[in-house]
């Protein structure tokens, strides 16, 4: 009963900071500051979408960019031959999804072990990456959306309010889309991880074997995860296109996936809010090292995951719920008791003095 | 008549150039407590992984209550009924004994049912003490009853155990045994064993492996005065 007040405590103070940020932060920072809160709200969907089917799910999947990307590429080629994006929005979440799904029944169902689950991700998150890559030129064109090769696609056109293609989002609206898409996905998570499916996935983890034996269908379960992560890494990709109304083939690329996996090494892969903090932090901290250009940035970061895998292997939220408040809590009991003794001395000492009086 | 709990028709496993399980006519009546003995390398192992769907065999045909399971998947074999305790404690390590059973339990039961399931097999396993503790951190003798508690919890029609005394010490050996006697009152149970101690403690009737096919099969008395059970297998152990 006290584990589950502690826990919807967490829960609900996730919650408050949340809405406060949500409505606190464009009154209290400019507007480029915003923009790159965003940005780091957006990328942490992506954070999210691994954490759910990595850390919960126990699939290690090498090319969640490949869904990333597939969902800016959607929304991009949809939206410029659409000119509105409610079905552009819808599509970037689908067919990323749609994808894992695809990929996740012949991975699944056919009993690959985890390290080939990598290497088949990874590998076609570089197919995507290698194929875009090379659609320079008028004749890669769907629709009307030209590809462009490594150049990408420009000017893709921003999110508006839905069915009318007259007004777009402005970057204020856009903090607050994504700020709150972020809450949503985080909750929705949550929520998903408290039912049966979540906690079987969880046991998969564990022990697939078990799950089997006890009549789950394990393939399915993890298809259905991994699909709900393509579905969530292709929002993130889609926010991400129309945040900078830009995409290239450098979604795809290999840094991008690393970098999601720096996230979550670092944030704490076992939770959900860690991959959030992980995100923020690290993609904070890479945006002040490259302005100042004393040490490139990917070394830093490479130094960062080492340090963590040697140091705090578990992540910043793990360790922060696990030894720094129980160490906070026993300094306190420790402190409670020589307060008393030092009241007890007091007491003595005034008792001695009013004797000699 | 009614068909056998399990049965299995000309059951055979092959492995490369190795023959595992050599054409094997096995039935199990319901309501039994069926002890399988045999030296190492005699397909005990192989034959208790057909039965749940860990391997497929090379050829032949496994029924349960008539109906061929020779092709489902373990999911699917587990749904029929058939409960599995394997020989390493295959249980949810980083999970409390608490979700281990619940896992379990909610496979059948929704909501309160689940819970309240759960609770009938941590008193009957006396799981108490250590119902909060991830399973990782448990002793061994312990983690055999959360996975024996996790098959119950699955509510099975029959339940397979596959060396459940393994790494137990002489106490630990004594409880399980009258476990399994007790579990044998509402269930039917299918063990592999080594431990003839443990054996003697619990068997009714005996199946003898040797060399991948069936040497002799009858009750104690039978099988422990059979010349060439002693002979191949019980040597020693059966004399002293």
């Amino acid at each position: 009963m006290i584990a589950l007040m502690r826990a919807n405590a967490g829960l609900a103070a996730v919650g408050v900071i949340g809405i406060a940020l949500l409505i606190g932060l464009p009154m209290a920072v400019d507007l480029f500051a915003l923009l790159q809160i965003t940005l780091y709200a957006i990328m942490s969907i992506l954070a999210l979408s691994l954490a759910f089917v990595w850390g919960y799910g126990g699939i290690l999947c090498f090319g969640q960019s490949a869904f990333f990307g597939l969902g800016a590429y959607a929304y991009a080629v949809a939206v410029i031959n659409i000119g509105e994006s409610t079905l552009p929005l819808l599509t970037a979440v689908a067919l990323p999804a749609a994808l894992a799904a695809g990929l996740g029944y012949f991975m699944f169902y056919s009993r690959i072990s985890d390290v080939y689950v990598g290497v088949i991700t990874l590998t076609v998150a570089l197919i995507f990456y290698h194929c875009i890559n090379s659609t320079a030129g008028p004749e890669y064109h769907i629709g009307e959306a030209l590809l462009g090769g490594f150049n990408g696609i420009p000017s893709i056109p921003s999110i508006n309010i839905p069915f009318r293609p007259d007004a777009p989002l402005e970057p204020e609206d856009m903090f607050y889309v994504s700020m709150g898409l972020l809450l949503l996905t985080y909750f929705g998570l949550k929520g998903l991880l408290a039912t049966r499916f979540g906690r079987v996935l969880v046991a998969i983890r564990e022990n697939e074997q078990r799950v089997e034996f006890l009549g789950y269908d394990a393939r399915l379960h993890k298809l259905i995860a991994f699909s709900i992560s393509g579905g969530l890494a292709g929002l993130a990709g889609c926010l991400f296109a129309t945040w900078g109304n830009y995409v290239s083939p450098t979604v795809f690329s290999i840094v991008q996936s690393a970098q999601v996996i720096i996230w979550l090494m670092v944030g704490g892969a076992g939770t959900l809010l860690g991959p959030v903090i992980g995100c923020f932090a690290i993609s904070w901290l890479t945006a002040e090292v490259g302005t100042q250009q004393i040490i490139p940035a990917n070394v830093m970061l490479g130094a960062i995951l080492l340090g963590f895998v040697l140091l705090v292997p578990r992540g910043i939220a793990p360790m922060v719920t696990e030894q720094v408040i129980p160490w906070l809590i026993s300094l306190n009991r420790i402190a409670t008791p020589r307060r008393r003794t030092a009241q007890k001395m007091q007491a003595q000492a005034v008792k001695a003095q009013e004797i000699k009086a | 008549m009614s068909p056998p709990l399990i049965e299995t028709r000309g059951l055979s496993m092959r492995f490369g150039g190795v023959q595992a399980v050599r054409n094997v006519d096995f039935s199990v009546a319901e309501g039994e407590l069926r002890c399988l003995i045999g030296p190492n390398g005699a397909g005990k192992s192989t034959f208790f992984k057909m039965l749940t769907g860990q391997l497929r065999p090379t050829s032949g045909t496994i029924f349960f209550r008539g109906a061929d399971i020779t092709d489902l998947q373990p999911h699917e074999i587990a749904r029929l009924g058939i409960g599995v305790k394997t020989q390493v404690p295959s249980v949810f390590n980083g999970l409390s004994v608490r979700e281990n059973l619940w896992i379990a339990a909610a496979r059948h039961n929704k909501g309160h049912a689940a819970n309240l399931a759960m609770e009938t097999q941590i008193e009957r396993l006396s799981l108490g003490p250590f119902v909060d503790k991830l399973v990782g951190q448990l002793a061994h003798g312990q983690r055999q009853w959360v996975e024996l508690g996790i098959v119950l919890c699955g509510a099975p029609t029959v339940i397979l155990l596959d060396e459940p005394a393994a790494g137990m010490t002489d106490d630990e050996t004594i409880r399980t045994a009258e476990l399994i006697k007790d579990i044998n009152s509402t269930h039917p149970l299918i063990v592999v064993e080594h431990d003839m101690s443990f054996i003697r403690r619990i068997a009714q009737r005996i199946t003898v492996f040797d060399r991948g096919a069936i040497l002799t099969e009858g009750n104690v008395e039978q099988v422990f005065g059979d010349q060439t059970v002693r002979n191949i297998y019980l040597g020693k152990q059966a004399a002293a």
